[in-house]
């Protein structure tokens, strides 16, 4: 595999860790209102995912949806500067965590409300599919998400319609604080692919390149027409379902044992440089830069004003 | 009207659609049975335009009015039928808190320029499940426009202008108004959003009605004439945006205003225009405003309960009777 493309899928996740951990420290610092949530232990799937597609290729994303804006190409500084609440932000400061979103990389929308993205991918799909332009779409959800009636309407829809959609959900154990198990008696979520006859594939989301494989495969057969996907990648949140989450429902142990063995920024840095030959200098760099963008993004967030009360309701209607 | 015809509500509708497919590649259809549709209004579409352009989905309310933003999103301009305006229900999600909030939450980056057609209201002996009059459920929610034709006229050229805006539309189509006929010009016309019609000339009495209430309010304001009573009969035509400065004009000449839904009163469309009214013109009237509409009850199937249940053309000349003193 070309270097270069991999050490770009490293930049990606590690950009992704130290955004979201700056995140977790700047809303208990109290610079960030609302409610945070951290995509850390995810990085893979959206790396692996939105590495298999192009520029001008659509995201539908989550409320856990920074690591799919960051994977598609979004700015971290415009980013920041919307977590903050600032007029800068990609959203100026109208949309927040839940929300977040820049249409100019091909994100479609980050919903506040689990499973309201599946559906209205499909719409992004029809169009690339009415105008014949080839585009297709990867729409990330939750395992929680994949219990809401939408899921179905959105997978049946697309399978009958033959849309050139990638359901990828990201099965990372809890929906909030329900554990898999006690919200579905299945395990491996992509079985429910068989149900609207489409490929489905569990797939490691802590392997980067596993992801990225098995959605490649995915959009190639979209883009030949043949239809949707679903992939379940199998993964794990670091953090809380929201900065400040309890945490009750799982052991300290079980967390840190992801930590240690399952990280999978660490998991890739280790690969490439034993397996894939980069040398260490170049990972330093590449770490270097990231960190200067994060802090330079605080700043530029911080320095930021904050949106000017009387314009509040323009953008309601064209 | 030059190239008029007596034509249908459906066929204004459906002419509409038409047009408008023929005229801009980007418009299609999708929504429930379309190529052989509840009220018709679609039917044959599918042999000019495709199934590409005409399509037929499960059914699954979700699915259609989340496809409908998707392409919206993204380039197209989706017109999408719900059966029924009772299953919008069943979609409630997606209008409310993507179709309408989204341009909003991304401060703009998004437009969503979708239509959904619906029919809505009663008549048909249909029961509490097929025959809501629901439009003001949807003035209560900031980013939808909303249309309430009463004529073919209105239905072809708002259609028109909904199909063409930026903004996301619900469109209310009564189903009792699709097979009454009236003046329909050939070819293409528009009629703006926000531009109520007076229907009728009158001193004595504002009468404000929408879709199949204005029929009635004409009928009432007949009933008023022969007895010497000048009712002026307001139609809005959209109820947002909604023309309140037609309504307050007719009402500081008039001093009285009666208003006339099929849906039930409480938080109805009559309440907004009455609580406006108290707002900004209190001072002209000279009576109590009066509001009109169905009783806080389901809408029953037998016959001999659903004619109670709404504004009859009598129901609302005694009305202005009584305000009048
Ligand atoms: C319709 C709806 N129901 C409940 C919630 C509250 N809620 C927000 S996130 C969440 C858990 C979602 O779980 P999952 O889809 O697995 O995504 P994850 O948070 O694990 O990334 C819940 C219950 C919501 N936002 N929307
Ligand atoms: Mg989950």
């Amino acid at each position: 595999m070309d270097k270069g493309f991999l050490l770009n899928l490293y930049e990606t996740m590690f950009r992704i860790r130290t955004f979201e951990e700056e995140v977790k420290k700047q809303f208990e610092d109290g610079n960030i209102p609302g409610f945070i949530h951290l995509g850390s232990g995810q990085e893979a799937v959206s790396a692996g995912a939105c590495a298999a597609i192009k520029k001008d290729d659509y995201i539908g994303s989550t409320h856990r949806g920074h690591a799919n804006l960051m994977a598609k190409g979004a700015r971290t500084d415009r980013m920041m500067a919307e977590l903050f609440a600032r007029e800068t932000g990609y959203c100026k400061g109208r949309g927040g965590c839940l929300h977040i979103t820049d249409m100019s990389v091909g994100s479609i929308g980050a919903n506040g409300i689990v499973a309201a993205g599946i559906i209205v991918a499909n719409g992004a799909a029809l169009s690339a599919k009415l105008k014949n332009n080839k585009k297709v779409i990867l729409t990330f959800f939750g395992d929680g998400a994949a219990n809401q009636g939408k899921f179905h309407e959105a997978l049946n829809l697309a399978s009958v319609w033959a849309l050139p959609n990638i359901f990828i959900c990201e099965n990372n154990l809890y929906g909030e604080a329900t554990p898999q198990s006690k919200h579905m008696r299945i395990k491996d979520i992509s079985t429910r692919a068989q149900a609207y006859d489409m490929p489905g594939v569990s797939v490691d989301g802590q392997d980067v390149l596993k992801v990225y494989d098995a959605v490649s495969e995915a959009v190639k057969r979209a883009r030949d027409g043949k239809g949707p996907s679903l992939i379940e990648a199998k993964t794990y949140r670091f953090h809380g379902h929201h900065i400040g989450d309890p945490e009750t429902y799982r052991t300290r142990e079980e967390v840190e044992e992801w930590m240690e063995k399952r990280d999978p920024v660490k998991l890739f840095k280790s690969r490439l440089l034993k397996e894939f030959k980069a040398d260490n200098k170049e990972i330093d760099a590449i770490e270097k830069k990231i960190l200067k963008e994060i802090e330079d993004a605080v700043q530029f967030a911080a320095e930021s004003p904050m949106p000017d009360p009387a314009v509040l309701t323009q953008n309601v209607y064209v | 009207m030059a190239n008029a015809r007596l034509i249908t509500g459906k066929d204004a509708i459906r002419e509409a659609l038409i047009e408008e497919m023929r005229r801009d590649p980007s418009v299609f259809l999708l929504g429930e049975d379309l190529e052989q549709a509840t009220f018709g209004v679609t039917d044959g579409l599918v042999e000019e335009f495709g199934a590409e352009r005409v399509r037929n989905t499960p059914i699954s309310e979700n699915a259609i009015i989340g496809a409908a933003i998707g392409a919206a999103l993204t380039g197209m301009r989706p017109v999408a039928e719900i059966m029924f305006a009772d299953f919008l229900m069943d979609a409630m999600d997606p209008i409310v808190n993507t179709m309408a909030k989204i341009r909003f939450m991304t401060s703009g980056q998004a437009k969503v320029p979708m239509v959904i057609r619906t029919p809505s209201g009663a008549g048909l002996s249909a029961g509490a499940q097929h025959s809501q009059s629901p439009e003001a459920i949807f003035m209560h929610i900031p980013g939808i426009k909303i249309a309430v034709p009463s004529t073919p006229y209105d239905m072809k050229g708002l259609l028109k202008t909904a199909i063409r805006m930026d903004d996301p539309v619900l469109f209310f189509e009564h189903k009792m108004l699709y097979y009454e006929g009236g003046e329909v010009p050939e070819g293409d016309y528009t009629v703006p959003f926000g531009k109520a019609d007076i229907k009728r000339q009158g001193k004595d009495v504002t009468i404000v009605a929408v879709l199949a209430m204005i029929k009635k309010a004409l009928m009432a304001a007949d009933i008023l004439a022969s007895e010497g009573i000048e009712a002026e009969v307001v139609d809005p035509r959209t109820l947002y945006p909604l023309d309140m400065d037609s309504i307050i004009n007719s009402v500081k000449k008039t001093k009285r205003l009666v208003t006339v839904e099929e849906g039930s009163r409480t938080g109805g469309i009559g309440a907004e225009i009455a609580a406006r009214v108290a707002e900004e013109a209190l001072d002209y009237l000279d009576a109590p405003v009066k509001r009109l509409g169905s009783a806080d009850c389901p809408i029953p199937f037998s016959p001999a309960l659903e004619e109670v249940m709404y504004p009859t053309e009598q129901g609302i000349a005694d009305a202005v009777k009584q305000i009048l003193g």
